[in-house]
């Protein structure tokens, strides 16, 4: 009797007590997990199904070719992937420098009660909205540069990079600002791939009397090169991304020019414009370029994750 | 590879002042980067601050031209869309973070943390593009822009940044602390709540203050979704303002007066975010971390 009393009560406990609680909640926190692969599907099937009728239409001409004429339906974006790729190149070529030098500082120069301060001022700039450098671009920045432009204009004319009209709305400020927006990420993941270069190569390397400099640039770069590497190319990602900053202040033109100083335009401000009174082809067109957009950006943030990845041994992975 | 220079003295100097070059290469770039940093704070309490008065948080946009007035509805806007981004992200972002920490060892596990991590990388104005097209053109009775459908979008971004810093903190937590748990006959499910949360609680908070924090600001995923307004709606069924599309909005007006209230709504959204980031810095003391 009492035996199976026991009995009944660990069979009760197995299949009615704490082990169907677990079971259930193991499978509910399963299929809310399960939502972001199925957003992943979901975003696909959306960009893949409303993009066919432009890819059917224009084919690879789409884009190779810069035409941009909603009224003859005629629908090309090498003007926008033109100023896409040159914008975020820009901001490479002002913020990686700068990113490094600040990189180093940060993790090897600076005494030790000055880094964490700084490291925060300089986290702070990923903090602050891109609507906030939108307006700080169009309302501080533009009436900076249009001095600074006029003057390259017009004692350099024979460069092609500084004719044209000096606005200050132009591809020019669209590669500062995103310099800006950019450079506390890579700033941030150098730092952290090259704290976590093993102490031993830079004390290998002084032991055998190099300057500080030359333990850097040897020892401590050769071991975080991947990594900084995957840190300025999710700084990439980041700018081929942005929207509402660069929209602001790029000047919204479909044309490519060779000129730092003419209005152009982006894939994202693209979309940012017309999206919301597209219809027609131009909608199929527009969901194509984001289309664009996202392989681009999810490809180069996979290898950005890996080179970090292979650096730090995941130690960063969550945090970029 | 570095000989010791022992009997050259101007190779000696020459490594010397590349060591000095590059020490001063570095600090002037760390004071480089931190000006527009300062510009901007200087700007916006410069330009933001003689319109911060009472009446910008109480009083709505007066009629276009006009001066005067406040940003009631976007402050109102922006609360209301981060309370419907919290309700339907952090869900999903919490409960996913703690399957992936606990049973997510898995093939299943790798998928989900590899599109997490892809869904994070999609820019933002697609995540409003997708919105659009799943939510605003199927609503009924017609299609209409609304504030569910902001929310949705700004819970959409929320969702991979809490899925990962939950279960990175959860991981952290000593596998000790589980087993003595579970020694004591206490169920899986109680061990998780009572035990590894607790341990994890500051961690998980500060994920979901930053994650809070980024949505606050964006503005690209409203465009097509939340849309904008310049009344006072609480409605989520119906268009809502933000700070962020407001600012956007009266920055691309030619207004002087608009150009002042979008400088004031920079600084209160700028301060919003700052508070949110500090709390999130609070709430694990010691962890320096602030970049998503």
């Amino acid at each position: 009797m009492a035996a199976a009393l026991d009995k009944r009560g660990i069979k009760r406990r197995g299949m009615f007590g704490s082990g169907v609680v677990d079971r259930y909640f193991r499978s509910t926190t399963f299929l809310l997990a399960l939502i972001v692969p199925a957003l992943i599907l979901i975003l696909a099937i959306v960009l893949g199904r409303n993009s066919s009728g432009a890819w059917f239409r224009f084919n690879w001409s789409f884009l190779t070719s810069s035409t941009w004429d909603p009224s003859n339906q005629e629908f090309h974006i090498l003007f926008a992937i033109y100023g896409t790729i040159v914008s975020s190149f820009l901001a490479l070529l002002i913020a990686v420098p700068l990113s490094l030098g600040a990189a180093i500082s940060l993790s090897e120069l600076a005494p030790r009660w000055l880094r964490e301060p700084a490291s925060f001022f300089i986290e702070l700039l990923a903090a602050v909205p891109s609507i906030v450098y939108g307006l700080w671009g169009v309302f501080v920045l533009a009436p900076i540069l249009r001095p600074v432009e006029a003057w390259l204009g017009s004692h350099l004319p024979w460069v092609p990079l500084f004719t044209g009209s000096p606005r200050g709305i132009d591809m020019f400020a669209a590669g500062i600002i995103l310099a800006i927006m950019i450079l506390p990420y890579i700033t941030s993941v150098s730092r952290d791939v090259i704290q976590a270069v093993p102490a031993t190569q830079r004390e290998a390397a002084l032991a055998l009397g190099a300057t500080q400099w030359e333990a850097i640039r040897g020892p401590v770069f050769g071991y975080a090169r991947s990594g900084i590497i995957g840190a300025i190319i999710l700084g990439l990602g980041r700018a081929l991304g942005e929207t509402m900053a660069v929209t602001m202040v790029i000047g919204n033109m479909p044309n490519i020019s060779a000129s730092l100083f003419s209005p152009a335009y982006t894939m994202p401000s693209l979309l940012a414009n017309q999206f919301n009174e597209a219809s027609g082809m131009q909608l199929s067109a527009l969901t194509l370029v984001a289309l664009v957009l996202v392989v681009i950006t999810i490809i180069i943030n996979i290898i950005a994750r890996l080179l970090i990845w292979s650096v730090s041994k995941g130690e960063t992975r969550g945090a970029c | 590879m570095i000989r010791p220079p022992l009997h050259q003295a101007g190779l000696h100097l020459r490594r010397k002042i590349a060591n000095k070059l590059m020490w001063v290469f570095c600090i002037g770039a760390t004071l480089i980067a931190l000006v527009p940093l300062g510009m901007i704070m200087f700007y916006l309490l410069e330009k933001g601050l003689p319109n911060l008065t009472l009446n910008f948080f109480t009083q709505l946009p007066r009629p276009v031209g006009e001066t005067g007035g406040g940003m009631k509805h976007a402050i109102i806007g922006t609360l209301e869309l981060i309370g419907i981004a919290s309700a339907f992200g952090l869900p999903i972002g919490l409960l996913g973070g703690i399957y992936l920490a606990e049973f997510g060892n898995n093939k299943i596990g790798g998928v989900i943390r590899f599109t997490a991590d892809i869904l994070a990388s999609v820019p933002s104005i697609v995540i409003g593009m997708l919105v659009y097209t799943t939510v605003v053109l199927h609503s009924t009775p017609r299609p209409h822009f609304s504030a569910l459908a902001g929310g949705i979008a700004l819970g959409i971004m929320m969702i991979p940044t809490v899925t990962r810093t939950t279960e990175e903190m959860i991981r952290m937590v000593p596998m000790a602390l589980r087993e003595a748990a579970l020694s004591l006959g206490v169920s899986r499910v109680r061990t998780i709540f009572t035990v590894v949360i607790t341990a994890a609680r500051g961690g998980i908070i500060t994920g979901v203050l930053l994650a809070i924090a980024r949505i606050a600001g964006e503005t690209a995923p409203l465009l097509f979704t939340a849309f904008g307004s310049r009344y006072l709606s609480t409605d989520i069924n119906k268009p809502i303002a933000s700070l962020p599309k407001q600012i956007f909005d009266y920055a691309s007006g030619p207004y002087p007066s608009e150009h002042a209230q979008a400088w004031t709504g920079a600084l209160v959204l700028v301060s919003l975010i700052l508070i949110l980031s500090a709390a999130a810095r609070y709430a694990t003391r010691g962890n320096s971390r602030m970049v998503r």
